[in-house]
């Protein structure tokens, strides 16, 4: 038996990786299992060699047909490679492409999935997986019936495994892939100077009540006094006043920074969903009652646009 | 092309959380006064199914709903904002359906249905969110999938994609047929049915499937829900005080930098 993690070799060992390798390793000492890591593409020697500390195996697909992601290619690889390591279980990341193929490949397997996982438990001897639904308002466990219980998880809330002692043997597998029959012809990314949001300490968002792209300037200006990032809450995004990839919530970024700065959002449980993990969360509104001032650990109740510019003040002073 | 939509109907994600209860026997929400709505993802994509027909001049739209009775109400709305033809397949009251259940359902109705281009999907519910019915239903059909999508046309025989990532977006060529999951952007915000459509769309008529009338049967559980809850998380807020604003802001602007000195 063993538990199975599926890395991405353009990611490297990341602190998401990290995570899945840490869940994963927490599952097989409590299965008895050996933790297996699947390393999809070329993996460069730093990111195997960390691997190789964690897990109890390791195989590696880097044929050159799997450089890039291609949902088809990957998916086919994974389950391929799955088959012959009879797993209990198979975490992946919550990355766009882990999503992409996690359904499908349970159903490959004969398995069972479930995603946006925050914890794992084993219950009867079947693995039980807590989510976050209806929109953050309420939390289930589910029980996955069938094996493998595929699962995607928000791997930077777990903690990293610890190293151990022994080093894992290392596999090269050679598959036969079939038709890509899906082509990523172009990738782009938005903001490729900054950090990630997933990784940001501080995060400055704002929401519909800025009512307009130009606040979003302003926003960016304070950002940059503190060392924070800009997001946004969906209805924002939405509006188009800031790009997609900005966009906290259930289905945005789920984040996790020090402080979470909300300023102009009402604090629907949308929105709360992916930033309910904050250490500490602060709100600029106008309206007393807004939800978020209840998740709040300090804030003011006033037009953002009285205070955005009297605090770029204060900020700028102190750095000074 | 023939495009099929398939819309979930939910209960509305807007309730406020204090109206928000779960019954923890059944382990499903309570509806109480709130309305059944059609999960929004699915909206934005017969959005962009509607304005993929509109800049290619022809193809078809039909709409699926798998669902109660109720299911009509979500089926009458897409029919408004001038999909073709609706297909309701009746769920027998099954609470939970089950994910893989309900791409079997969706593969049968679609087969049954026909030839299809494009089978599009929401990324994922405002209810359970579960967000695996595109890549289980392109599984069952046997054909590819590409998620997160917020925009499709045409490209040679295929189709060309444009779909969100963690980092930006990506475009993808791809051969027909597929399953697609549509998420939302600034382009695809659903349309205000006209009231003239909405009248219409009372007297079309809609195809009504059984599950048995699809040879589906329930099959071994996928998952189960062992425990539904309302997580109590609530910290009291400390609102800055002082005679002025100014005076406010230093404190708000002091204990954000006290946070940035702790890191």
């Amino acid at each position: 038996m063993s538990v199975v993690i599926c890395l991405f070799a353009k990611n490297g060992f990341d602190r998401a990786g990290q995570g899945v390798a840490g869940a994963g390793r927490r599952l097989a000492d409590e299965l008895g299992a050996k933790l297996q890591a699947i390393i999809i593409g070329a993996a460069d020697a730093a990111m195997i060699d960390a691997v190789k500390t964690v897990a109890d195996g390791v195989t590696i697909a880097a044929q050159s047909e799997l450089s890039d992601y291609q949902s088809e290619l990957y998916l086919s690889a994974a389950a391929q490679i799955c088959q012959s390591l009879a797993p209990k279980a198979v975490l992946l990341s919550n990355d766009t492409y882990s999503q992409e193929i996690a359904a499908r490949l349970a159903h490959r397997l004969g398995g069972s999935a479930a995603g946006d996982v925050t914890s794992i438990a084993l219950h009867d001897g079947n693995v039980r997986a807590r989510r976050s639904v209806y929109g953050g308002k309420a939390e289930a466990v589910i029980e996955l019936k069938r094996s493998p219980a595929v699962l995607w998880i928000r791997a930077r809330a777990f903690d990293p495994a610890p190293a151990r002692e022994s080093v894992a043997d290392v596999n090269q597998a050679a598959l036969t892939l079939g038709d890509a029959r899906t082509r990523i012809v172009e990738r782009k990314s938005e903001a490729i100077t900054e950090a990630r949001l997933e990784d940001a300490q501080i995060i400055i968002s704002g929401g519909r009540g800025l009512g307009g792209p130009e606040p979003f300037e302003d926003l960016k200006a304070l950002a940059a006094l503190v060392g924070a990032q800009v997001a946004a809450s969906r209805a924002a995004c939405d509006s188009g006043w800031c790009p997609p990839t900005w966009q906290v919530g259930q289905t945005g970024k789920k984040v996790a920074p020090q402080l979470y700065l909300a300023i102009a959002i009402h604090g629907a449980s949308q929105h709360l969903a992916g930033m309910s993990d904050s250490k500490i969360v602060a709100a600029i509104n106008i309206d007393k009652d807004a939800p978020i001032f209840k998740h709040c650990k300090f804030g003011i109740v006033e037009d953002y646009r009285k205070v955005v510019p009297l605090l770029k003040e204060k900020l700028a002073a102190a750095q000074a | 092309m023939n495009l099929i939509v398939c819309l979930k109907q939910i209960l509305d994600p807007d309730i406020p959380g204090r109206d928000f209860k779960v019954d923890p026997i059944s382990k499903e929400a309570v509806r109480g006064a709130a309305n059944l709505v059609t999960n929004i993802f699915c909206e934005n994509a017969l959005e962009t199914a509607l304005q993929f027909k509109e800049k290619n001049g022809t193809g078809k739209i039909t709409a699926i709903c798998y669902a109660p009775e109720s299911g009509e109400d979500t089926l009458r709305k897409a029919l408004a904002m001038r999909a073709d033809e609706g297909v309701q397949v009746l769920n027998d009251g099954l609470a939970h359906p089950d994910p893989l259940m309900v791409a079997r359902t969706l593969a049968a109705a679609i087969r049954k249905i026909g030839t299809f281009d494009v089978v599009m999907v929401g990324r994922e519910s405002g209810d359970w969110g579960v967000g695996q019915t595109g890549g289980l239903l392109a599984e069952e059909l046997g054909v590819p999938y590409v998620g997160f999508v917020d925009h499709i046309e045409t490209s040679g025989s295929g189709v060309k994609l444009k779909r969100q990532t963690d980092a930006g977006f990506e475009i993808v060529e791809a051969s027909t047929p597929l399953v697609i999951s549509i998420t939302n952007d600034e382009h695809n915000v659903p349309r205000v049915p006209k009231t003239r459509d909405v009248m219409m769309s009372f007297r079309q008529s809609l195809t009504k499937w059984t599950l048995s009338d699809l040879g589906v049967s329930a099959s071994e559980s996928y998952y189960e829900v062992a425990e539904l809850g309302i997580p109590v998380k609530e910290s009291s807020c400390e609102l800055v005080t002082g005679e002025t604003l100014e005076e406010r802001v230093s404190q708000l602007a002091e204990k954000i930098l006290a946070v940035k000195r702790a890191l």
